[in-house]
């Protein structure tokens, strides 16, 4: 009988693989379901002893079975997208049914957790520093750090928390890994409690990915043996975004309205209920089993540039050709990512624009592309690598109305507590808008009234506006507690540096 | 709203640390809303005021004080789906939708290389064009 590999991704459903996989069914074939490949644009992929075929739709069955299909791509694991990556935390991507144990232990599973257990803590940790792997959240900070410091911190209880509200758009590298591999997920978080003595975590995930919750309660239940003492629980969000940022993830656990807090104390002191708590994304978790393999930490090390080591998953989102997860060394450029790569635009029009790391990240210019995938080049450019998503603009794209955008998402997601960021965003939006139909002509009727004798009795000028808008994004950059405030200008100031003209 | 019902939920999470989120899905999901009444109760139970439950309530997206009977479909308009022209689609699916649908803006579905995208309940839906997102709709 003829098995079928088919990836039941929550993007290979989106586009139709549970359709497919039943027609090989009744035409007699076993039907093995798998995790993602990262090919999105071949979704649904199907794979017949090693043959890929994509995007495949029921009607392609017989001649995929015949040989005919002209949907063939030759052998998967050599097409050129996954050939010249290097995947150490996607490493099974595309090649392992995610619930099963013994996939995963064919494939190298728990040799980083045994051989984790088998140290003591602190050297964990001094393998994790070794690593030089960084926070995958978008900060970067250094993993092994921060897991030092809970560590050492005194306390009888600690938490391991699992940052998944994976809200930027652009970004699905955290919900393919907690869809296609969870027990990766679970055996980086039952390291990390070891390491730092911590006997419970929790994995909050947003509510938009019910397939991630749903695999990730399974592979916990099956996986509890395993990592007993420590204990795993899903959390689920409940529609915000910023509770992607960590302190206010902190409370949403708790209980709580999504607020963020104010830092210090740091969430490594004081985090969850209070307790020492180590907050990482999926992704960084995620890497960790690999470093605890013997001879991880090193190669971990000895990928990347610069400060910026290992590898990065990287997320080909938005307008291109060839989008889907692509992970590789750090300092690839934005050119070969999007152009060599992506295959330019799904429109076939030229490239206009990219954002890189979501919402609150800067809008980048085809003249920068030979900037180097790197945190700091990044942050030199007045620009952020976030959680790796790259979403690429054809030149239909109104840069004015994206800057706008960000400040409307600012303002509908602002978690209220502080003013530059609840207040600013809502100022941002209507300045746009009045940039945009050319300045403010005059005096608004509040502004006329004889009790505001401080306020200007004439209109300002567009560039008046503008620089109004500067001075907006400046308090907002500064002044705001978390980075919902304090990165939308990046989006909002790249877009007017770079396509003024988009703004009337 | 059934009380029984609403006292096993609270019941169901008895103890656990942090309880109010899960709550409040668990009370959603059963209702379609978290309403005064089960804020009330709900704040009995875990020994907190109801203004601090409401303040939860209304703070998440996902929570609502009423219950609205109309399916939903949820139509990404974050800024990967933006590129892949989900704007010029939402005219479209507001006339299919009319007071019929309920027609709701999300940021996100993780879905980013294939947009547009839209999800109803549990079931996600890629690469949308303009019939497809109305006969997803008419469909709803």
């Amino acid at each position: 009988m003829t098995t079928v590999r088919i990836s039941d991704d929550a993007l290979a459903l989106a586009c139709g693989a549970d359709a497919v996989a039943a027609a090989f069914e009744s035409a007699g074939c076993t039907v093995e379901r798998i995790s993602s490949w990262g090919m999105h644009w071949l979704e649904p992929l199907v794979e017949v002893d090693g043959q890929g075929f994509g995007p495949a739709t029921p009607a392609d069955v017989p001649a995929i079975l015949a040989g005919s299909s002209d949907k063939a791509i030759g052998p998967v694991a050599q097409h050129p997208f996954v050939a010249c990556q290097q995947r150490l935390t996607f490493a099974r991507a595309g090649k392992t049914r995610p619930l099963s144990l013994d996939d995963y232990a064919a494939t190298g599973g728990w040799v980083g957790f045994d051989r984790a257990r088998g140290m003591a803590p602190a050297e964990v940790v001094a393998e994790v520093l070794k690593s030089g792997l960084r926070g995958r959240g978008g900060a970067g900070f250094p993993a092994g750090i921060k897991w030092k410091t809970v560590g050492d911190a005194p306390g009888a209880q600690k938490y391991i928390v699992c940052n998944a509200d994976e809200g930027d758009s652009a970004t699905f590298a955290d919900r393919m890994l907690m869809e296609g591999d969870p027990f990766q997920l679970i055996e980086g978080m039952a390291i990390a409690g070891y390491a730092v003595g911590a006997d419970q975590g929790y994995i909050y995930v947003r509510s938009e990915y019910p397939h991630a919750i749903a695999k990730l309660n399974a592979a916990i239940a099956l996986a509890e043996a395993k990592i007993a003492p420590f204990q795993l629980e899903v959390r689920v969000g409940a529609g915000a975004y910023v509770c992607g940022e960590e302190t206010s993830l902190l409370n949403s656990i708790e209980g709580k309205r999504g607020e963020v807090r104010a830092k210090p104390p740091l969430p490594a002191l004081k985090g969850l209920f209070g307790c020492p708590t180590v907050v990482n994304n999926v992704l960084t978790l995620a890497a960790v089993p690999h470093i605890l393999t013997p001879g991880g930490a090193s190669l971990y090390d000895s990928l990347g540039i610069a400060r910026s080591k290992g590898t990065m998953p990287i997320q080909l989102a938005g307008n291109i050709k060839h989008g889907g997860l692509f992970e590789t060394a750090f300092g690839i450029t934005l050119d070969e990512l999007v152009n060599e790569i992506g295959g330019g635009t799904a429109s076939g029009r030229p490239v206009k624009a990219v954002q890189v790391g979501g919402p609150l990240g800067a809008y980048i210019h085809p003249d920068q592309f030979e900037l180097p995938f790197d945190y700091e080049a990044y942050a030199g450019a007045d620009a952020l690598i976030g959680h790796g998503g790259i979403s690429v603009f054809d030149d239909s794209a109104d840069m004015g109305a994206m800057a706008r955008f960000a400040m409307e998402f600012c303002a509908a997601e602002s978690c209220g507590k502080c003013t530059p960021c609840r207040i600013g965003s809502t100022r941002g939006v209507e300045l746009i808008d009045r940039i945009r139909a050319g300045g403010k002509v005059m005096a608004d009727a509040v502004e006329a009234l004889p009790q505001m004798h401080n306020a200007r009795k004439s209109g300002r000028t567009r560039g008046e506006d503008i620089v109004l808008l500067e001075d907006l994004c400046e308090t907002m950059k500064f002044g705001s507690l978390c980075a919902l405030g304090g990165f939308t200008p990046y989006p909002v100031m790249s877009a007017l540096k770079h396509w003024p003209e988009d703004f009337g | 709203m059934n009380n029984a019902s609403l006292d096993q939920i609270i019941a169901s999470h008895a103890g656990r640390p942090g309880a109010l989120l899960p709550i409040l899905h668990d009370v959603q999901h059963a209702f379609g809303c978290v309403d005064a009444a089960a804020e009330a109760t709900i704040a009995r139970a875990l020994n907190l005021s109801r203004a601090e439950v409401h303040g939860v309530v209304s703070f998440y997206h996902d929570f609502t004080e009423t219950h609205d009977p109309r399916p939903e479909v949820q139509l990404c308009r974050a800024e990967a789906c933006k590129a892949r022209g989900v704007e010029a689609l939402v005219a479209a699916a507001e006339n299919a939708a009319g007071n019929r649908v309920k027609l709701k803006t999300v940021y996100c579905l993780g879905l980013c290389s294939s947009g547009p995208a839209a999800r109803v309940g549990d079931s996600l839906h890629a690469r949308l064009d303009e019939a497809g997102i109305v006969q997803l709709v008419q469909n709803a």
